[in-house]
């Protein structure tokens, strides 16, 4: 899949949806799109689903450009919506049979296939039920069996576990993994941070139409200065004050910023570090036994990223 | 991975360039598939108002002497017309309004392997087959009303040519509606809409009669349902004054392109962002 300086403006809008994003996702990756409400991800995803028409630049998608050739695009890409869509005047089954028969399958094959599909994703059982009576995970991962009919190289998810029990979430995380592993390419888009870090490969964070950055999650955080934490509680010598404490703990030179934690019973101080965190731990230590102090707690926190998306895209609400 | 043979593996059993046939074939077998399993329900919806309005009008008022049985005559052809035409016209619309607004059922046929466009002419043909439907009805139920059928074998092709043309119109018509109207409006669209169609289609009376109101025969004829009355009056009761088979057929024609036009417009707006 490659997208090359696409631009997408919508009629009677100031500001580009998409304003020139670029990236290019291998074949068997799972990609992570992230980004706040309105960041241009949806867009950029209909784009590439052939559902929305692109203003400038190109998007191949399993070698097909969408915008050229929509008809043979379609035929090789799936969309998992976030919201059902199934047919609701058919049965499970027939929602299965009746999409491949749009993509032209055989009766014989498409009849096998969405047993089997039923069958994988525990289903099977339920088959003849109308979509009505089912609930919200079984509606996703009928969603994702329909999606998986017709035999797709690229998947695109719409924040697939949204509103899921964490069973259901697990259970579609899994099913994510063995796409990967058969060399489906997978797209997802969510806001769920722990979802991406989980799932994605590599993650693109968009904001106001623009990729902000694109690495594997790993990367990501690393690339974050002063979010690894070392939370320490400290018994202080009976003359010391808990200020003169913190101001020694944020002279060391790998302390960014100390500040109190307020919720601990004695004091806890938080380092805000540029470097490793568990390394940190022997120099805090000597500063607290030169003041008499006593380092009587440790706790490490990792950048996430959470961490790594705020920082790029604001805390301010959309 | 269990039973499934790999996508990978599959994938190559796919042709590089999809059947656009096929596809538009099995789109119209979903909806086909759909109203067979609904047919009662459908016709009762199709044909009650219909026969109400022969039966009231082409039975009742005969018998109690305020109309001629010759009233029949101009009254069939007019409702035969009028059950094809607002079948068609609804069968476009009000699917439209719900697959676009509410369900989004519609988006798994969006994605499939055939241009943006068929999907549209999928939904008029089909809407055109249920008016044919509708229509065929009508025949047995005017035969059972009236008590008897002014039609011989040797009408069905006229018959069949502007049904089908009229049904075509009504459908587009209904499209255009669908695409074009938002959601919360189209209750109020269609009461404002339907009920002047209903009474301005030369239905319930011969087109050339309305010399003598000449405002109300210049609106009826902006009505296309006027153009599938008068032409199926034209072969069922020629001895009633009719407008030519030529005339409806052109003038149907005519709506046909500007409302065929309009609806694919209005489908891509809402398809296609």
């Amino acid at each position: 899949m490659e997208v090359t300086d696409l631009v997408k403006r919508y009629p009677g809008r100031p500001v580009d949806a998409v304003a020139g994003v670029s990236f290019t996702v291998e074949r068997g990756e799972v990609f992570g799109l992230l980004g706040p409400n309105g960041a241009g991800k949806t867009t950029t995803i209909g784009v590439l689903t052939t559902r929305v028409l692109p203003t400038g630049g190109t998007a191949r998608v399993a070698g097909v450009d969408v915008a050229a050739d929509p008809v043979t695009a379609r035929s090789r890409l799936s969309v998992v919506p976030q919201r059902s869509n199934l047919d609701r005047s058919l049965t499970a089954r027939q929602n299965l049979v009746f999409h491949a028969a749009y993509h032209g399958m055989g009766r014989a094959e498409r009849n096998r296939r969405a047993d089997e599909l039923l069958d994988r994703l525990g289903l099977g059982d339920r088959g003849g039920d109308k979509v009505d009576d089912y609930s919200g995970g079984m509606a996703q991962r009928l969603l994702i069996a329909r999606a998986l009919m017709h035999a797709p190289q690229v998947v695109f998810l719409d924040e697939p576990s949204t509103g899921l029990d964490p069973q259901a979430r697990l259970f579609v995380w899994e099913r994510v993994r063995e796409l990967r592993d058969s060399g489906v390419t997978v797209v997802i888009t969510t806001h769920d941070m722990d979802e991406a870090a989980a799932l994605a490969d590599r993650v693109g964070i968009m904001d106001h139409g623009r990729l902000l950055a694109l690495d594997t999650p790993a990367a990501l955080t690393r690339s974050l200065p002063g979010s690894a934490t070392l939370d320490v509680d400290v018994e202080r010598a009976p003359g010391d004050s808990d200020e003169a404490v913190l101001a020694a703990l944020a002279a060391l030179p790998q302390a960014e910023r100390v500040e109190p934690v307020a919720d601990a019973a004695g004091l806890r101080a938080r380092l805000y570090l540029s470097t490793d965190a568990a390394g940190t731990v022997g120099p805090v230590s000597e500063v607290l036994t030169a003041r008499g102090a006593r380092l009587t707690g440790v706790r490490i926190g990792e950048p996430s990223l959470e961490d790594v998306f705020l920082s790029l895209t604001g805390r301010e609400l959309r | 991975m269990t039973a499934v043979e790999t996508p990978r593996a599959s994938s190559t059993a796919v042709p590089a360039r999809p059947s656009v046939g096929r596809a538009f074939t099995a789109l119209l077998w979903r909806d086909v598939f759909v109203t067979g399993r609904e047919f009662v329900p459908f016709l009762l919806q199709v044909v009650l108002q219909p026969v109400f309005l022969l039966f009231v009008f082409g039975k009742v008022l005969v018998e109690l002497g305020f109309t001629s049985s010759a009233y029949a005559d101009v009254l069939l052809p007019g409702v035969v017309s009028l059950a094809a035409f607002l079948t068609a016209l609804q069968n476009t619309a009000f699917p439209l309004v719900i697959d676009f607004s509410f369900t989004k059922e519609i988006e798994d046929r969006l994605l499939a392997p055939l241009p943006t466009a068929l999907v549209a002419v999928e939904k008029v043909v089909f809407a055109t087959m249920r008016a044919l439907v509708a229509a065929a009805v009508m025949f047995p139920i005017g035969l059972w009303v009236l008590g008897s059928l002014p039609v011989t074998w040797s009408d069905v092709p006229v018959l069949v040519f502007f049904l089908v043309l009229g049904s075509l119109v009504g459908a587009a018509i209904g499209m255009t509606l669908g695409t074009f109207v938002k959601p919360n409006r189209i209750n109020v669209v269609f009461a404002v809409v339907l009920t002047p169609l209903l009474f301005t289609g030369s239905t319930q009376f011969p087109w050339p009669a309305l010399d003598q109101l000449r405002w109300f025969q210049v609106v009826c004829a902006l009505n296309p349902l006027t153009y599938v009355s008068e032409a199926l009056r034209a072969q069922m009761a020629p001895q009633v004054p009719h407008l030519s088979l030529t005339v409806c057929a052109l003038a149907l024609t005519g709506f046909l392109v500007v409302f065929g036009v309009l609806s694919l417009v209005g489908f891509r707006r809402r398809a296609l962002d």
